[in-house]
């Protein structure tokens, strides 16, 4: 393993009071390097951190995140849940496995595409949600969920429809690690389902109540 | 008389570079931040004890009686986590908040860690959210900058450091001491109380667990006054909250509105159910909430009304299904996520959602046996109250109140596949051809 990726490991290990703390993003960043937890991942973690192979295997293995084999190079996760099975998510899953020829936590030939089945992500007003790189592609469809992997098959630039340019995997791993990419300020503050109800308000003139206590009201001002 | 949807929390979500520290400065905020810190701790606690805010994340725990169950002048260091591991099915407001306005929950985090006098805190982001660490890494390097975290925050010889931990997936660690124990860097698994984490939490030390929404809610009660979030919700269930409207419903969103509002005035809200859509059933606060129907469109959404009619009121997440929808398929759905996200630790659930997951399989294509209803709710009552965590006492909620409200579907199941009682296509946004319909 690289210096460089030796030092980084280190200091994720140094943000905490206790360094075995340091493991979750340690192991984020072993696969923004090595493309997934390899075996030689795990030894390094547990030398930094003077925990066993064992005790660090546990928690890879434990995870849903973590890979223990290489996967493509962008990972599209179909959300099918009960509430997005119901909404399409169900359709667009087997459309996908169907167009890119994998089973679930299966990569394409070409190495590009990972897809794999996930758990709610916290996006149920914008059902049917696929995430690629665990970026929001809110509201879709069989159709655009297709366009998207190709879009990525083809090298183009693609946005999450409430986040960023999509990059690859190992590099949206590094950020989840804890090493921030330049890609925060893309993207709107929020879209859609998630304004639903503050749209309304301001459509209605509703609002929360004005401050009680109007000498201690130091947030009213602004609001009014 | 407040207004039917109330926006404190989500009021700035719409505005340009919402998530940066200016945009959030012109709207006020670290003003709250000013105001605590010219108090004494003690009389922190007791103000947020005094607002009546309870958890936003599904238990609704009085948020100040868990600060002041810290003990202080112990000499140990102290530690505010925030759970912002946002997983239950239905779920999705502190995504959006942290998206948008993360400098609200890091104010918040500032507040809580000086009133129970923590100089380290934590929040602990599902890493399935991308976008959503980078927002709060960001805010958090903002907040450094100017001065609102780090050593002696503002000449007041206050100290805190705040560490942005992205998580890995896994639903249990969202259980509060299963999430101490990933934190730790083990496997979340969770913890036998007592010791309770306010004496024991974090490396054993004092720790206080709270839920994104319930942190982002106290800048807006310290800044405008206990008054202010106490005129808002009902006698129990005080101040406002973020309510999350999906499915089968015209304008899926996040709604904030006071506490008490009820499924109907949401729905009348928002323009009802989809163009042709009944509603069928509804979970009031995520799928670990037991099932309500029709019949429930007019409780209160607070603590105690939900609690009334037989559920709970969760993290408010109305998932709202239709005619076309197949009780037998969302209950296995939900089953088989709960079985894949029991953690192992305790045999009941463990080999509980297995067992259930099976037996609904059967019925969910119609190859159910004789007995299959009964040995559901035998499992059932074998899990609930018996397991380790509340993770096996909500994968029967969905199981027990399914078969109060919809039995007869489960008795089809002895013969009929839920497919084609309710063909799923018939469910989604969308017209699909039929799956494997001759594609090149």
């Amino acid at each position: 393993m690289n210096e460089n990726v030796m030092a980084e490991l280190g200091e994720l290990a140094g943000r905490y009071p206790q360094a075995r703390s340091a493991l979750q993003p340690m192991l984020h960043l072993i696969q923004a390097s090595e493309g997934c937890v390899t075996n030689e991942g795990i030894e390094v973690c547990a030398e930094i951190l003077g925990l066993s192979a064992a005790e660090v295997s546990g928690v890879a293995t434990f995870h849903t995140m973590y890979k223990r084999r290489p996967i493509g190079d962008y990972h599209v996760g179909v959300c099918t849940n009960t509430l997005c099975a119901v909404m399409g998510g169900d359709a667009i899953f087997d459309r996908l496995k169907d167009h890119l020829d994998v089973g679930n936590d299966e990569t394409t030939e070409d190495g590009k595409i990972t897809l794999e089945h996930i758990e709610c992500n916290a996006a149920c007003d914008f059902s049917p949600v696929m995430m690629v790189n665990w970026e929001f592609f809110d509201n879709q469809t069989p159709d655009s969920a297709v366009d998207v992997v190709e879009d990525l098959r083809a090298g183009k630039k693609v946005c999450a429809t409430r986040g960023a340019t999509i990059t690859t995997w190992r590099e949206a791993e590094r950020v989840l690690a804890g090493f921030e990419d330049g890609l925060v300020d893309e993207g709107p503050a929020a879209a859609g389902a998630s304004l639903a109800g503050l749209r309304i308000a301001q459509e209605k003139g509703w609002r929360a109540p004005k401050a009680v206590t109007d000498a201690d009201a130091t947030e009213d001002v602004e609001n009014d | 008389m407040t207004d039917l949807l109330t926006p404190a929390l989500t009021a700035d979500w719409g505005n340009d570079r919402a998530w940066t520290l200016p945009a959030y400065k012109s709207a006020g905020g670290y003003k709250a931040l000013t105001k605590a810190f010219a108090m004494n701790p003690d009389d922190l606690i007791t103000l947020v004890k005094d607002s009546g805010l309870r958890g936003r994340g599904g238990a609704g725990f009085p948020t100040g009686m868990k600060w002041s169950f810290i003990p202080q002048g112990d000499g140990k260091p102290h530690y505010l986590v925030v759970n912002a591991d946002e997983s239950e099915p239905g779920t999705c407001k502190d995504i959006p908040l942290m998206m948008a306005t993360p400098h609200t929950l890091i104010e918040g985090v500032i507040i809580a860690s000086y009133a129970i006098r923590a100089e380290k805190a934590f929040i602990y982001v599902r890493g399935e959210a991308l976008h959503v660490v980078r927002r709060l890494r960001a805010a958090a390097r903002e907040a450094y900058a100017a001065g609102h975290l780090g050593k002696d925050i503002h000449g007041s010889g206050i100290n805190l450091d705040l560490v942005i931990h992205a998580g890995a997936g896994a639903y249990i660690c969202g259980e509060e001491t299963a999430l101490l124990d990933s934190l730790e860097g083990r496997r979340g698994q969770p913890r036998l109380r007592p010791p309770f984490p306010a004496v024991e939490g974090l490396y054993a030390c004092p720790t206080v667990i709270n839920n994104v929404e319930s942190i982002a809610s106290v800048p807006s009660i310290v800044g405008r006054g206990v008054d202010w979030f106490a005129s808002m919700g009902t006698e129990k269930s005080k101040g406002m909250t973020i309510y999350s409207l999906s499915g089968h419903v015209k304008s899926p969103g996040q709604y904030e509105a006071p506490l008490g509002i009820s499924l109907r005035e949401l729905l009348d809200v928002g323009g009802g159910m989809r163009d042709g859509s009944e509603l069928k059933f509804w979970t009031p606060g995520g799928s670990s909430t037991p099932i309500l129907t029709g019949e429930h469109l007019d409780i209160p959404l607070d603590y105690e009304g939900v609690g009334a009619a037989g559920s709970m009121l969760g993290t408010k997440a109305l998932q709202v299904f239709d005619q076309t929808t197949s009780v037998v398929r969302c209950v296995l759905r939900w089953t088989e996520f709960y079985k894949h996200e029991s953690c192992g630790k305790c045999t009941p659930c463990r080999e509980g959602t297995w067992w259930l997951a099976q037996t609904l399989e059967r019925l969910d294509k119609g190859e159910g046996h004789a007995g299959d209803i009964e040995l559901l709710l035998d499992v059932c009552d074998n899990i609930l109250g018996r397991a380790f965590c509340a993770l096996g006492d909500g994968a029967t909620s969905p199981i027990t109140s399914a078969i109060k409200y919809f039995r007869d579907e489960f008795e089809a199941g002895m013969h009929t596949a839920s497919s084609e009682l309710f063909p799923p296509a018939a469910s989604t946004l969308f017209t699909e051809p039929a799956v494997g319909g001759g594609r090149a």
